[in-house]
Parts: structure tokens; sequence; C-alpha cells
């Protein structure tokens, strides 16, 4: 998941926001000019700037590779993908736009660390496999919390995640490819595919956000439409997917506990270390310093260009006024 | 910081004799940046033929709140819809 705790706030029980609440539960989409209780607009900026802020962070750890990438065809590949990456960001602080916030703002609120990014995004891809697990790990499990998001209650949220969820599923495929590769490989390929997913296992579960029993904003966002599932729910699903993928690859999930439970027709599997999660989403991660440091770099770094193109902007527009 | 760069709403068009259709928004300084922007990210997999860009404030919509009074009209002129003729079955094809 990319937005991670997302705070609602809670609902007011004013006449007009009792018939909001009818509109909702009608199946009736909100537009960005339509009444909304002050906590759904607050609620819908700070969880879609989130989902954008991870979107633009996100292209960091794979950037990392592209100049490193084992062969000119999968250079090509990462580089489309991490554009894709760059589309998604735009897609979604458009949507955001129309809630009243401005881009800039948002842009701010990175920068100066306000703004949260999902936890996923500070660990570091310490090798090409990892661009394999990113992929195939990662954005499995975006997939998996953004399919759903297309139903989302406000239109243009729901419409950015159908554009996005039409992409995603090449960033899923060349993740696993990457892996299938590797584990057909050597022996030393596949201990490197190995040691990806063992780094990789337990931060891709964290991005479905706490366990529900600690999930303190979750009703409110289920009720107002802008959340589908619970948490526990889609990281079961994410579970039950992903582990005979794994086992496809001849991998070992890097947990003791996994078992199939045939009563629930689904896997049993141990919790992740959630004091390392909140550290992360406080700052403490390996690599949150760094990636804020790369944006406010590539912001500063890009401020002449921004002004250039401005000033050309204007002085095109005075020459036809003349 | 600098100033920021004004909401350009993209619309386009896709292979098959379809009309423009609005795809989304984006920031840019003027209308070509807006343009080749609009096709760097609205049109990465063949999605159009043609872009057309307009500045976002340039757009006039109906308040929601009158939604009601401006579409309720036709919701009475069932008429409208060539459903509502019964046309015997043994007229044939019409």
């Amino acid at each position: 998941m990319y937005a991670q705790l997302v705070e609602t706030g809670a609902a007011e029980t004013s006449e007009k926001d009792r018939e909001f609440q009818a509109k909702i539960d009608r199946g009736v989409r909100i537009e960005a000019n339509d009444w909304m209780p002050e906590g759904y607009r607050k609620t819908l900026i700070r969880q879609i700037g989130q989902h954008a802020h991870s979107e633009i962070v996100g292209q960091l750890p794979e950037g990392n590779w592209i100049t490193r990438a084992p062969s000119l065809q999968r250079k090509a590949i990462l580089l489309a993908k991490v554009q894709d990456e760059a589309g998604h960001g735009l897609y979604l602080y458009c949507a955001a736009e129309t809630l009243g916030i401005s881009r800039d703002e948002m842009t701010a609120q990175l920068l100066a660390g306000k703004a949260k990014y999902s936890s996923i995004f500070n660990y570091p891809t310490l090798t090409w496999a990892d661009i394999g697990a990113v992929g195939w790990l990662v954005d499995g499990a975006a997939i998996m919390n953004q399919v759903p998001l297309q139903r989302c209650s406000y239109g243009p949220y729901s419409r950015a995640m159908i554009r996005i969820c039409k992409e995603e599923s090449f960033h899923q495929r060349q993740g696993f490819d990457i892996m299938r590769q590797l584990c057909q490989g050597t022996e030393d390929q596949k201990a490197m595919a190995q040691d990806a997913l063992n780094r990789w296992w337990w931060p891709s579960l964290m991005m479905f956000g706490p366990s529900d029993k600690d999930s303190v904003h979750s009703e409110q966002s289920m009720k107002w439409g802008i959340k589908q599932n619970t948490n526990d729910e889609l990281r079961q699903k994410f579970v039950d997917q992903t582990v005979p993928q794994a086992e496809w690859l001849g991998l070992t999930v890097p947990d003791p506990d996994l078992a199939w439970n045939e009563d629930k027709g689904g896997y049993d599997f141990g919790e992740p270390d959630w004091t390392e999660f909140y550290e992360v989403l406080k700052g403490n991660g390996p690599c949150n310093r760094d990636r804020l440091a790369a944006r406010n770099k590539a912001w500063d770094d890009g401020a002449w260009y921004r002004d250039g193109l401005t000033a050309h902007a204007e002085k095109q527009q005075t020459i036809a006024a003349e | 910081m600098s100033k920021e760069w004004p909401l350009w709403e993209i619309f386009i068009r896709g292979q098959h004799g379809l009309s423009h259709r609005h795809v989304g928004s984006l920031h840019a300084p003027d209308a070509e940046m807006a343009l080749k922007n609009a096709r760097d990210v609205y049109t990465r997999r063949n999605e159009g033929m043609s872009i057309w860009v307009v500045e976002s404030n340039k757009i006039t919509a109906f308040d929601p709140d009158t939604a009601e009074q401006n579409f309720a009209a036709p919701k009475s002129k069932v008429y409208r819809h060539p459903s509502f003729f019964k046309i015997p079955d043994d007229v044939g094809a019409m």
C-alpha cells in the first residue's frame, strides 16, 4: 500500500454530511466541485498526496540501477518503468490538486519531510536482484491495493487509479522476469535472488499498513468509500498470491510460520516487525535521509531550468502582445 | 520558491476516429511545453494521434449544486428515446 496510516478525523453529523454519506452509500461518485465534508477532503489530500510522493520517491531505489542494468534491453525496460512512476506521480498530484491544494504546496511538504510516503522506499536496492524483487513484490503489493482503489468514491482519484493499474502490471511482470532469469541461472545468481527475497519480503508485507486491530483510521475511510478493503484482507491476498510464485521460482519465503491453512483456504503467516515499520515511518529507516536529500537536490538543481522556462513563456507572451 | 506553472487540461484523440477526450491535466509554463509534456505523460503507450491542451482556468462549467435544475428536464421526455415507441413484431425491422 502506498498510503499508510492516513489520518481521517471523525465524520460530522449535519444534514449535509448525512446527505453526503447517503450519496456515497448509493455509489454516486464525488466530483471535484461537489460539496464534501472537510474531513473527507483532508483525508483524500493526505492519502493521494502520500500516494503521489511514493511514486516520485519510488523512482530513486530503481534509478540507482539504470546505469548498472546488466544489458541494454534491461536498461531500456527499467528506464520505461521509472518513467511510468513519474507519470503515476503526476496523475496523482493532479487528482489531489482538484481538492484545493497546489502542486508546489505538496512538493514543499515532501521536501520539508512533513509529508509521508510509503515506508518501502526507505530500503536500499543493493543488487540487481533487488530490482527484480521490487517489481515482483513491491509493485505486486501496490497492485493489490490499487485495484480496489479504482472504485474509490472520489472520481478524480478513481480515474487516476484506472490509468495507473493499466500500466502497473508491466512493472510486476518485468520484476518477476528478472527473478525468473536469475533463478534459472548460476548458483550465485539464484542465491542473489534468494537474498533479495529475504530482504524485501517483510517490508513488502508492511506496505499494507498495520494490522486491522491497530488501524485506527480504516473504519472512517471505508465508510467514505475511500478504502474498500482492510489492511489484513489485502495482506492475506498478497501472501496467498505470492507464495506459489516464490515456490515456482524455487525460492524460500523467509517466514518460519508460513503454512497452508486448509480451513481458511489461505496461508497462515508470521507478524512483520511493527517496531521496524514505525521506526521507518518516523524517518529512521536505512535510506530516509538519502531519499529526502536526493529529492531536495533534484528540486534545487532544477530551479534554473524551471525559472528559464517560465521566463521564456513570459517573454513569448510579451512579444505576442506587442 | 519559483512561480508555479499554470494548469492545463489535456484532451487526446485515439486512433480510431473518435473525438478528443479529456484524459487529465498537468502543469506547464506555456502551451508548447504543455503539449510536449502531455505527449510524454499521456501517450507513452500509443494512446493518441492528436493532443489538445487548454488552460484550466479557460474552462467554464455549471456549478454542481445546480445540476438538478440544469439536467432534470429531459427526464420527463422519455419519448426522445426510440424505445418509447412500441412497434409490433410483425412490422419487421425498423
